[in-house]
Order: C-alpha cells, then sequence, then structure tokens
C-alpha cells in the first residue's frame, strides 16, 4: 500500500504561492493513497497551462505533452496498456479550447481513461486571457470591454455525448474532490472531473464569492437521472453544484473489439509476428 | 517481346479499377511481369481516369505513356486518352467509329441483351482486352471464377458468359489488328503496391498501433492494418484529425508500443508540433508522408514529390530526425522496418516519405525476400538503474529506455526543456544546453546508420541523373533507352534523405536532377550538403508521374 510520502516529488513548484492548485495536488495525492495504486501504476498526461504542470509535483510516470494534446497521448498510453491508471490532468483553456475537439471525440469513445479540467475560468500562464469558459460580460486582460459571447458548458457536453462519469469538484474542498477522483478512477469508461477553482492572481472572483456558491448535491440526489444531472451541469451562478453530477452504467469502452479479439493485455506483450506469417501473406501476393 | 501497355479509361464508377485489377491479375496468372499506375480525379463518380497496365516478359517498374491498346469506356475518356494512343495501336469502345484503329463493341448492350443485366459489361470489356492481347481463354475463366466466387453460381456463370461473348466478339473484330500473343509462361511475380508493403512491413518490424485520419493517397495503410486485424494484431484507430493522430501514436510508443501514423502533406503539417514533440520527448515515431501535389489541397489524387524539404525541415526547434523515401515496394518493406529499428535506437521520428504514384501503383518482383533487416529493439532492462532517469546524460545521448508500468521506475516524459529525471528545467547555464547537445549527438549517430546513394553506371557516363523516391524505375528505364541511342547516361539514386550520407559524387561528371517537383528540392539538399552544382534538371510538375520518355525529352531539349 502506497502512502502521501510515495506521491511526494522533488521538483520545484512554480505555480503562485497560494494557488488553489494546491489543494488539487493534495486531493490527488490523497485519492491515489485511497485507491491503493503504487506511483507506477498510475501514468499522469497533461498539456501545458498551469494544471498541466501537476504531474510534475506528483511522484508517478507522467508524460507533458503539448498544449491541447493530453487526451490523444493518453488514449494512446491507454491503448498500449490498458493496466496503467491513466489520468489526464489540464485546464479549462487546454481541454475546452486548445484540445475541444479531442475532448469531444473523446467522449464517444469512452476510454477507461480518467480527464480533470481544472476550471479557472481564465488562461493563467499566458497572463489572464479569457478562457472557453469565462462568462459573458467578464473583462478579462484581453476582453477589455469584457467577453462577448457566452461561456462553454462542457460539462453538459460531456453527458450530452455519452459520458458515463460527470463530476464537479471544488479546489478547497480537498476530502470531497479527494471522494470524486476516487469514484472517477475507479469508474469503468470515460470520467470527467471539472474542478471549479478561483485564480488568485488573475480572477475577477475572490475566494469568497466562489465559497458562496459552492453547494455539495443533496445525499438523496439521483446521479443516474440525466435529466436532472443536465440541469445541474448547466447550473452556474447563485449556485454552483458540486459531487458526482452523473453516473451511468457500464457501456463498451474504446478499444473494446480488439481488446477482445487480439489481447486484453498490454500491446508490449504480444509476440513478434512469425516471419512464416509474413510469408504467407507475402505469398498471397504472388500472382 | 516488346512490353505491352494497356490504357483503361473511363468515368469514376464505371469499372475501370476492376477491370484494371482483373487485367493486372491476368497478366501475371499467364507468367508476365505486370506494372500499373492510376491516375483518377478527387470524386467518387463521374470525371476521367487511367489505370495504365504495363505487361512484359521481365519486371520494369516503371510507367509509360504510349498506349498499345486503348479501353475507352465513354466518348470523354476517348477524346482525353486518344492522343497517347500509339500509331499501330488500337481502341477498344462502346463508340462508334470508322477508323481502322477502332473495335467498336457495345459492352452494356450485349450484356443486356445477351447475358440479361448491364453489370456484365465490365467482364465483357475484360473478355475483348484478353482477346486483343492474345491471352488464354481457358486460363482467364479460372481468374474470373477465382475472382468471383464468393457471389454465387449464378453470378459466376453470367460472368463467363459474359466473358467468352466479350473474347469471340473481339476476335471478330481483331482481325489483324491485333498482333498480340501473350502464351501462357512459368514465370511467377509478386505484384504489389507500397500501400500494401508498408503496412505488413510495419507490422512484421512490432508495429502495435497505429492511429491516422483519412487522406489520400495514404490512406490504404491504416485500411490495410484494420482488415488484417486478426492476423496482424495492431489496434487501428481512425483520429478525429491528424493532431489526435500523431499525439495518440506518441502515446502509445511512449507507453510501450511500436506505433505508426500515416498521412499526406496537408496533414502531415498539422502533425508537424507532434513531431517536435517527438524530438523533444525523445519518442520513437514513424510517419509515413505519401505526397501529393500542393499546396493546400492541391491536386489530391495525383501524385509529386513536392514535400522533401518540407519533410526534412519538419519540426519547430532542432532535434534529430530521419526521412527516407523508398524507391518501390520491396525497399518501402525495408526502409519501413528500417526506420522503426532507428526509430527505437535513437528514440526520435523517423518520416517515410512515399507518393501517390508508389503508394497506388502494382510492382512486379520475382523476389520478395526482404528478410536481410529484422526487427531489433533497444530497451534499457528494468535492472540496472540504481535511479533511473529517463533522459540520463550519456556520452552517445541515447539514454535508457523503459515504459510506464514496465517496473517501479517511474517514466516522466517532458515537452519542456527538461532534466535528467523529466522534469521542468529553466537551468540555461547547465542542463538546458547539456539536454540540447545531448539529443543532437544522436544525429551525429544517425548519420553513421545511413547509406550512400544507389550508383548505376556512373563509370564513364558522359553524364548522370540524380534522383530520389519513387522515380528510381522511370530514371533506370531512361538511362536504358538512351543507351540503346548511343547517349551515355548514369545514375546516381538516393533513398535516404536525411541526415544524408557521407558520400562523394564522381568528379567531373555533368548532373541533372531528375524529380517531381517544381523548385527542385533535391537539388537545394544537394547543394547545401555536398557543395555541388548540377548542369541542368527534369523537373514534372504535372501531377503525373515521371517516365523513361519525359526524362529522355526534356534532357534532349536542353542538350539538343
Amino acid at each position: 500500500m502506497s502512502t502521501m510520502d510515495d506521491y511526494q516529488s522533488d521538483a520545484e513548484i512554480q505555480w503562485c504561492p497560494g494557488c488553489p492548485n494546491f489543494g488539487i495536488l493534495q486531493a490527488f495525492k490523497k485519492a491515489f493513497v485511497s485507491i491503493g495504486k503504487d506511483p507506477h501504476e498510475i501514468c499522469l498526461v497533461s498539456g501545458i497551462g498551469q494544471a498541466a504542470k501537476l504531474p510534475h509535483y506528483l511522484k508517478c510516470n507522467f508524460f507533458n505533452g503539448l498544449h491541447g494534446r493530453a487526451i490523444p497521448v493518453a488514449l494512446g498510453v491507454h491503448a498500449a496498456n490498458p493496466d496503467l491508471k491513466t489520468i489526464v490532468v489540464a485546464g479549462d483553456g487546454d481541454c475546452y479550447g486548445e484540445g475541444g475537439n479531442h475532448f469531444l471525440h473523446t467522449l464517444r469513445r469512452n476510454p477507461d481513461i480518467t480527464v480533470v479540467v481544472h476550471n479557472n475560468e481564465v488562461y493563467a500562464l499566458t497572463k489572464g486571457q479569457a478562457s472557453p469558459t469565462t462568462p459573458k460580460g467578464e473583462r478579462r486582460t484581453l476582453q477589455f470591454n469584457g467577453v462577448q459571447v457566452p461561456p462553454l458548458q462542457m460539462l453538459a457536453v460531456a453527458i450530452l455525448h455519452g459520458c458515463t462519469f460527470v463530476a464537479r469538484g471544488f479546489a478547497l474542498e480537498v476530502d470531497h474532490l479527494q471522494d470524486l477522483l476516487v469514484s472517477a478512477v475507479e469508474h469503468p469508461g470515460l470520467s470527467l472531473v471539472e474542478v471549479v477553482q478561483p485564480c488568485i492572481t488573475w480572477g475577477t472572483h475572490p475566494l469568497k464569492w466562489y465559497q458562496e456558491r459552492v453547494r455539495i448535491v443533496k445525499e438523496d440526489y439521483d446521479p443516474t437521472d440525466r435529466s436532472a444531472a443536465m440541469e445541474l451541469a448547466m447550473t452556474w451562478g447563485e449556485t454552483i453544484p458540486i459531487g458526482i453530477l452523473y453516473q451511468s452504467g457500464p457501456v463498451e469502452t474504446f478499444g473494446h473489439d480488439y481488446r477482445h479479439t487480439v489481447t486484453d493485455r498490454p500491446l508490449t506483450e504480444l509476440k513478434p509476428l512469425d516471419k512464416g506469417l509474413m510469408e504467407k501473406m507475402l505469398s498471397e501476393f504472388r500472382l | 517481346m516488346q512490353d505491352i501497355h494497356v490504357i483503361v479509361a473511363g468515368a469514376a464508377g464505371e469499372g475501370i479499377q476492376t477491370i484494371g485489377d482483373l487485367l493486372v491479375r491476368l497478366a501475371a496468372a499467364h507468367g508476365y511481369a505486370v506494372f500499373s499506375w492510376k491516375e483518377y480525379e478527387s470524386r467518387i463518380r463521374g470525371g476521367q481516369n487511367r489505370y495504365a497496365v504495363r505487361i512484359g516478359m521481365e519486371p520494369v517498374n516503371a510507367p509509360l505513356s504510349e498506349a498499345d491498346i486503348l479501353l475507352a469506356l465513354n466518348k470523354g475518356a476517348l477524346a482525353k486518352y486518344e492522343k497517347l494512343l500509339k500509331d499501330n495501336g488500337i481502341i477498344i469502345s462502346p463508340e462508334k467509329d470508322n477508323r481502322d484503329r477502332f473495335l467498336s463493341i457495345p459492352f452494356a448492350d450485349i450484356a443486356k441483351h445477351e447475358i440479361g443485366q448491364t453489370i456484365y459489361a465490365n467482364t465483357l470489356a475484360i473478355g475483348a482486352l484478353v482477346s486483343a492481347l492474345g491471352m488464354d481463354l481457358e486460363i482467364t475463366k479460372g481468374v474470373v471464377k477465382n475472382v468471383f466466387s464468393k457471389k454465387g453460381e449464378d453470378m459466376i456463370d453470367k460472368n463467363i458468359q459474359a466473358l467468352v461473348e466479350g473474347f469471340n466478339r473481339a476476335g471478330r473484330e481483331c482481325r489483324d489488328r491485333c498482333p498480340w500473343n501473350l502464351p501462357l509462361r512459368e514465370d511467377r511475380y509478386y505484384v504489389l503496391t507500397a500501400n500494401e508493403a508498408i503496412p505488413m512491413a510495419a507490422a512484421y518490424a512490432g508495429c502495435r498501433f497505429i492511429s491516422a485520419y483519412p487522406m489520400t493517397p495514404s490512406t490504404g495503410i491504416i485500411t490495410f492494418l484494420a482488415k488484417e486485424k486478426d492476423r496482424l494484431g495492431v489496434f487501428v484507430e481512425q483520429a478525429e484529425d491528424e493532431i489526435a493522430a500523431v499525439n495518440m501514436a506518441i502515446g502509445a510508443s511512449y507507453a510501450g508500443a511500436r506505433a505508426m501514423t500515416a498521412t499526406s502533406g496537408g496533414g502531415f503539417a498539422l502533425m508537424v508540433e507532434g513531431i517536435s514533440l517527438a524530438g523533444m520527448t525523445e519518442t520513437p515515431l514513424v510517419v509515413v508522408l505519401a505526397q501529393r501535389p500542393g499546396p493546400a489541397t492541391g491536386l489530391p489524387t495525383r501524385t509529386a514529390q513536392g514535400d522533401l524539404l518540407f519533410a526534412v525541415n519538419a519540426g519547430h526547434g532542432e532535434f534529430p530526425k530521419m526521412v527516407l523515401a523508398p524507391s518501390d515496394p520491396l525497399d518501402a518493406f525495408y526502409k519501413t522496418v528500417m526506420a522503426f529499428n532507428l526509430a527505437d535506437q535513437y528514440q526520435t521520428p523517423v518520416i517515410l516519405l512515399t507518393d501517390q504514384f508508389l503508394a497506388d501503383s502494382h510492382f512486379s518482383f520475382k523476389d520478395f525476400e526482404p528478410w536481410d533487416v529484422t526487427p531489433k529493439f533497444h530497451w534499457a532492462g528494468t535492472g540496472n538503474h540504481n535511479e533511473y532517469k529517463r533522459y540520463r546524460l550519456t556520452e552517445s545521448g541515447i539514454s535508457p529506455r523503459l515504459y510506464p508500468g514496465q517496473s517501479k521506475h517511474l517514466v516522466c516524459a517532458d515537452s519542456d526543456e527538461h532534466n535528467e529525471y523529466g522534469h521542468i528545467t529553466e537551468d540555461l547555464e547547465k542542463m538546458a544546453p547539456a539536454m540540447a547537445k545531448k539529443r543532437m549527438l544522436k544525429l551525429d549517430m544517425l548519420k553513421k546508420s545511413v547509406h550512400p546513394p544507389e550508383e548505376v553506371a556512373t563509370k564513364g557516363a558522359d553524364f548522370i541523373l540524380v534522383s530520389w523516391g519513387s522515380t528510381r524505375g522511370s530514371v533506370l528505364e531512361a538511362i536504358s533507352l538512351m543507351r540503346g541511342t548511343g547517349v551515355k547516361a548514369g545514375m546516381i539514386h538516393f533513398t535516404e534523405l536525411w541526415p544524408l550520407p557521407k558520400y562523394e559524387f564522381p568528379r567531373g561528371k555533368a548532373l541533372y536532377i531528375v524529380e517531381n517537383n517544381a523548385s527542385g528540392q533535391l537539388s537545394r539538399l544537394l547543394r547545401s550538403q555536398y557543395n555541388i552544382s548540377s548542369r541542368g534538371f527534369v523537373h514534372r510538375f504535372d501531377g503525373l508521374p515521371l517516365t523513361a520518355g519525359y526524362i529522355r525529352r526534356v534532357y534532349h531539349e536542353h542538350n539538343g
């Protein structure tokens, strides 16, 4: 069994002091300990942005790739080795902006991976521009008169297009977020966890603004009710509901045909092709 | 016997693919070497397309321009391709024409009235071709039965009936106008395209994952692997775009599976950031770039060698990379295995440059024994690291590569400049330059893995044609044509384009650089690497492949 110390990275943390990312990092570590996986059994995949640096601050396998492209890399990792717990860590700009197309199509694929999206409604690493989730009318460093277009509602999009686990957490509710992450990672199929997160450097709302609005969904809330889930997914204003908003039964996951007909083991375990087979195939071209 | 050249021309959807494929089979079944190439419009129905089949006693894997027989399925095809017919050639067509070179056979009418349905028109046309070519009817029946074996007895019988009807009609029409004769020979040839050789070679090399977005002329590769999933066991994913395709392949490769993607110029443009990512993260990656004429969408279904410098320079920043341009399907098989081996050994991207001509053309080979290059893997082994560092600074520049989950060792890869552990670094004094240097060291080693170009008849040559990739067959034929008229030409042919090998060009020979592009990209590359200059150029950039005749004509235009 692993402990919190096992996940302690030596890398210097580059986030702003006091960033709610530290809460998310803590929740990740705690979740990994509860899942009972060792660092080498986990693979974090990220792109670019402040959120995407998180894998460096956790001791486990990681691939920190290009802006927007964490999901396709994760799909390749998962295809090659389904034994790894593959988890994408991305920001709102990274996942919904630059990587939006990959996000959409991966909902259809339903890979057994987890996608965690830090949603701070701002491009933080490029100094404060609007992101795809910035509410209409709010100012950012490039949107002097406020954002002119409505935000994307990707949790609703996810539910609409077949994601079978959709949750929203809050960076400062660490224990609650830990539980969400555990459930997400253990969910068979694609799990999406969006983490509401104030940006203390560029954010237009103070911490208190979020704390007043964030509400854990009621205990009797039924996450299998798709219509109710859509309603909560689109609720962002006076209240911001957090918790498992939607969860549905196991459906076929990415690569199921291959896993059933060729191998359910890591691809590295496949034997090399026999030269005899190649000669046989080539002989079919001998007309 | 002189090679016989048949052009089957017609609209997309009219059946020229079926007729052409069957003719290739029939020629091979009679024991002849066959070469075919296609040019088609970017549409599913209509237009005018050509399927050209060259039949000979020995494999000459090069396209011809002038035809002995033109099978024109409609008026437009006749108008477009008749100019390619030799003076003593014949036309087989349902069109009416009283000229002596014309065999007018209304395939569809006969099929409808004699056989019962117009769908047998193409088999009638095959019968006519078989008769004109002097092929054996019984052998042909066997091949046709085989091809239609899954369609049921009635369908087979009707096709045989149509075949015989077409054969007899043409036999009566031919009189003394069809001098060709293709008696049965014992020889057998391997007949395949590069889009068939590459996926087989990839699987043989240990490729276990391919992700790609459909793009002509590369799509055949992923399609082949999807079709052969049960035998080859490759995980196939159609990506939402080429950016996803390249990043998925990189993810799979990082996680331990040999992986590839395939695309054409526009898709490759989208992949370029991913190629740089593979360079930075030192992830093995094989990318097939099947060229077609650009810029932008260009001529989507035609051929070109216009992306050589794009491939050589693909990717922002500096990192080692290899570009291989096979000359035919056998070479493509070798080079594909080599690409996976070198990508693995040097932990870097390798680009296989093909083109529509190479991807789609059938080449014949007496033997197909590509076993000299065998799959070689370069894992570090999990046991011998006190402390595992994915990007350990080593003398060779090659760091120990493990895959995540293989052992307790953590495998951390980063697109940022990183330290030996794979963590972001901003240490400009030591780490950043050390990592840059380490990566570039691998380029020096790669240079030692490449082979010099192929030299043919350079000694005693008055001048040398310098070429690369898929034009080899045409250049060889051009040399032989020219030598036949007393013009002593030689050939230097490159198939390993980056890094370029250590090589000394023969002194004092005039060089003519032959390329399927407009700007002379090989010329620029050779000038920069070997400081050579050329006497002249043969460039073709109309979307069609270079032929020996074209090369000879342009050479003589330069030199009288």
